[in-house]
């Protein structure tokens, strides 16, 4: 038995899990499957967390590690190599860990479980299907963590920021990053990578490009190559030939929520994450989603505050302290591919933090919050892109005037 | 001297060798690859056929009858899976509906029972998940589906158990014709045996050639696939089949044993055995065809393609005979559909001319069981909590999309002939065929190979003999 169960030791449930237990829940555990706490920020050896949470330039494990320490210090339950196999309505999870197998009730539970990379094989990549064709987050753990290179002559394709950020990593170990292939007219990582990563390095983005055929029948020899148009159509002629050893894939994450499923979640189609409430609060009372199983974020600070509002909430309802009241949708508008959360508690003391992503790229752009015909907030941006999350906060004397749905867009220069 | 040397390991290499394992005779097989499976045996749709399709007078059809009458007995003894889930081939018009009269008349010759002509609608009330514009469907209640891989791996356990000796990475370069039998030179080794049985697969002709038969010529087929996610497996209950056309049974949308769903394959014609390339045009035509009779099939849910090729020679019968230029070489060529469902029959019929050539005498040692590795997940929490007390290994989970545990990897290596290659283990144990297709736990299992083969971590192949998986150390890394 626990006050709060947070599924997850990584940068979301390190956060949910102290803020649960400065919120008053008396007894926290973590139950994480790896053999140490951190989650993917362990290979995350590269600089640029922090800098919101902390405006400091810290290492993915420097940031994991201030959390650490401060789970040690405040007597939260840690178990390690431990898998959780179930989880139901009622917040009974059965786990698998040093102890065999076990089930723990919670009062209330944290889902922190993370995202996991796109394939190959969910991307329909052609051709043969030979060694060395990694997702970059299993190269970069082989590469960080186990001290292995896995190859010498790379193409990367996809532009999110694991790929970015393995260009990077693999020139400095000495290997030819030949080229990143990107399917869409921009980036789909952060521009402070593209600049840090690629430019930085004389690294080719060949943008609207696409592969098109794997070759190598044992180890991959080569990719073909080709242009794209808007209709996705092979731009004739185009196709050229790289030779590689090692093909990268950073196709985008997809939050993890088979055991969210378990316990009957229901899951937004957009987000592939829960549908969550401003207490962050999912569909079953008492079961809490924050980080990459809620939606996929960009920066870990932004994880962090996510994951506060996840462990807040959890312990006021494991203490009954979880207020209650009217709830009004949210919905992506003009421009927006999804908003978070899809509802907003009226009588949430703390306000809330809308979530949303763009579409397209938009310069001069303004950010606004309607309730039908009315605006009720407006944001001034001079550039969003699609790669980087936009936050725009309602205060809770704004949050309390609302009573219909509320219709999020974006508007502005479209620059695509 | 062996009594019998086996070229290929596949299932029906591994099938014979079982077979003949029953006798006191001395038995080696010959595979190429780094392990045994890596042939036709580890692409293909996984379906024991029913029998109707083959048509009555050949050996597939004798053949195919006789191995789905042996399948229950044998994965019960050897405990890999197999369901016979029953099939359906769907009728859209008229003459499709004639087809299925043929077939039926022809199944019946062959002496498969437990076949029927459902209505549409009856069709629909089995298999909800059909289309609405299917007039006619031919049920076939014996129809199943098995696991190719852990099949083979349980023939080779069971064989080797009882005194076949495997050769991995030994290539057959030469054959030559001894007065009391063959000697085979291969990979720099040299075997002689008082006989030679070719299961070669796509390979079947060119040891034919270097043994002297020069009438063989396999034309390689190409099937490609499609995996879905477990967690729609359950759209489709039964294996579910066009009406055939002259290019073969079509594409068929099946249940796995493992709970996913398999669409495919095409059939296409190459020219290299070894060309397992997927293609855009190949996936569409799968995709198209699958989604005619199964409407509502989630594609977006597809966590694999890949591609087989069928060892197919003209004629498209099964060819089992012996040699011209010596009695002693039996060749076993043009192994295609329905090879997998017929290959405990194939296994008999290669024991049966043995048997006229050598005397075999009954083995009274002979063991006929064999259990598979347990699959923690689907342990009654009994028997959990009983393998946890023995193995402290079945606590760690390696492989989160399919719940593998290190116990199960670390048992795939150490079995008779086991797991050398990261493929090994994904094929006997599963982990990496899961929607992260080894994203988490590839590196991981590595580490297990390496550890338990006692081999630097960079020498570990994904699957064929240049595969290496890791460019070597990275410099100023912890020892």
């Amino acid at each position: 038995m626990a006050d709060v169960i947070v599924i997850g030791g990584g940068p979301a449930g390190l956060g949910a899990a102290l803020e649960a237990k400065k919120t008053g829940a008396e007894s926290v555990v973590i139950l994480e499957r790896d053999r140490e706490l951190g989650g993917i920020l362990n290979q995350c050896i590269h600089n640029g967390f922090g800098l919101h949470e902390f405006q400091e330039e810290l290492t993915g494990p420097e940031y994991a590690q201030r959390f650490i320490n401060q789970v040690k210090d405040e007597e939260i339950d840690v178990y390690l190599n431990t898998m959780v196999l179930d989880l139901t309505e009622d917040r009974k999870v059965t786990v698998l860990g040093d102890e065999g197998v076990q089930v723990i009730q919670g009062k209330s539970v944290v889902l922190a479980m993370g995202c996991r990379e796109r394939t190959a094989g969910a991307i329909d990549l052609q051709g043969y299907r030979p060694a060395g064709v990694y997702n970059a987050g299993m190269a970069q753990r082989i590469l960080n963590m186990e001290g292995y290179q896995v190859g010498r002559e790379v193409v990367i394709y996809g532009s999110g920021d694991i790929g970015l950020i393995m260009a990077r990593r693999m020139t400095l170990e000495g290997a030819k990053v030949k080229a990143v292939v990107e399917v869409m007219p921009h980036s789909s990582g952060l521009y402070r990578n593209i600049a840090q990563c690629l430019e930085d390095y004389d690294i080719p983005l060949l943008l609207r490009h696409q592969i098109q055929k794997v070759y190598g029948k044992d180890r991959i020899e080569g990719v073909t190559i080709s242009q794209i148009d808007d209709q996705w159509r092979t731009v004739e002629g185009t196709e050229k030939i790289i030779s590689c050893d090692t093909l990268l894939l950073s196709v985008g994450l997809i939050p993890e929520n088979e055991l969210s499923e378990k316990g009957n979640v229901p899951l937004d189609s957009g987000t592939k994450g829960a549908i969550v409430n401003s207490t962050m609060e999912t569909g079953i009372p008492g079961i809490f989603s924050c980080g990459n199983v809620l939606h996929v974020h960009d920066i870990v600070d932004f994880v962090t505050k996510e994951s506060r509002i996840a462990g807040r909430n959890a312990a006021r309802f494991a203490r009954n302290e979880l207020p209650r009241g009217e709830e009004i949708p949210t919905r992506p508008g003009k421009g927006v591919t999804y908003t978070l959360p899809q509802k907003l508690m009226l009588e949430d003391p703390d306000g809330v933090t809308l979530f949303l992503r763009s579409d397209v790229i938009y310069k001069k752009a303004r950010v606004k919050v309607k309730e039908g015909d009315r605006l009720v907030k407006e944001k001034r941006e001079r550039l969003i892109v699609p790669s980087e999350m936009v936050q725009i906060t309602l205060d809770p004397e704004e949050l309390r005037e609302l009573n219909g749905e509320i219709i999020v867009e974006i508007v502005g220069e479209k620059n695509d | 001297m062996y009594d019998v040397i086996i070229v290929g390991a596949g299932v029906i290499g591994t099938a014979v060798a079982r077979e003949l394992s029953k006798y006191q005779s001395k038995t080696a097989l010959l595979e190429k690859n780094p392990e045994v499976c890596q042939g036709t045996t580890k692409a293909n749709s996984a379906i024991v056929h029913g029998g109707y399709d083959a048509l009555h007078g050949t050996l597939k059809g004798r053949l195919n009858r006789r191995g789905v009458e042996l399948y229950p007995g044998l994965s019960k003894a050897l405990n890999f899976p197999y369901q016979q889930c029953g099939s359906m081939v769907l009728a859209f018009n008229d003459e499709d509906e004639k087809k299925l009269e043929a077939l039926m008349e022809n199944g019946r010759k062959n002496g498969v029972e437990g076949m029927e002509i459902l209505s549409g609608e009856d069709a629909r009330k089995k298999e909800p998940a059909l289309s609405k514009e299917i007039t006619k469907a031919l049920y076939a209640k014996n129809a199943g589906i098995t696991c190719p891989f852990n099949m083979t791996y349980a023939l080779l356990e069971n064989a080797m158990e009882n005194g076949v000796e495997l050769f991995v990475n030994t290539e057959v370069d030469d054959i030559e014709h001894l007065t009391d039998g063959v000697r085979v030179k291969a990979t720099k080794r040299v075997f002689e045996g008082k006989m030679l049985i070719n299961c070669a697969g796509v390979y079947s002709d060119k040891i034919a050639r270097m043994a002297g038969d020069e009438d063989y010529t396999i034309t390689p087929n190409r099937g490609e696939y499609r995996i879905l996610d477990r967690k729609v497996g359950d759209l489709v209950s039964h294996v579910i089949f066009q009406t055939p056309t002259p290019d073969g049974k079509g594409v068929l949308v099946a249940p796995t044993v493992h709970g996913n769903i398999i669409v495919g394959p095409t059939s296409e014609s190459v020219d290299n055995p070894e060309d397992t390339r997927t293609t855009k045009e190949g996936i569409r035509k799968v995709d198209r065809s699958a989604t005619k009779g199964v409407p509502g099939l989630p594609i977006k849910e597809s966590i694999r393609i890949f591609s087989g090729i069928r060892a197919s020679v003209e004629g498209s019968d099964f060819m089992i005979e012996p040699s011209k230029a010596n009695k002693k070489i039996f060749h076993l060529v043009g192994i295609d559909s329905p090879g997998l469902a017929s290959a405990p029959a194939i296994a008999e019929e290669v024991r049966k001319w043995v048997e006229e050539t050598i005397p075999l005498k009954k083995k009274e040692s002979f063991i006929e069981e064999r259990r598979a590795i347990p699959h923690f997940e689907e342990l009654t929490n009994k028997e959990k909590e009983e393998i946890l007390k023995k193995n402290p290994h079945y606590k760690k989970i390696i492989c989160r999309c399919e719940m593998i545990t290190e116990g199960e990897i670390i048992e795939a290596i150490h079995r008779p002939g086991g797991a050398t290659t990261l493929d090994g283990i994904k094929r006997r144990v599963r982990p990496g065929s899961g929607r992260c297709q080894g994203g988490f736990c590839g590196p991981r299992v590595l580490e297990i190979l390496a550890r338990e083969l006692k081999l630097p971590m960079e020498e570990i192949l994904k699957d064929g003999p240049h595969s290496k998986l890791l460019a070597g150390k990275l410099k100023g890394a912890l020892q």
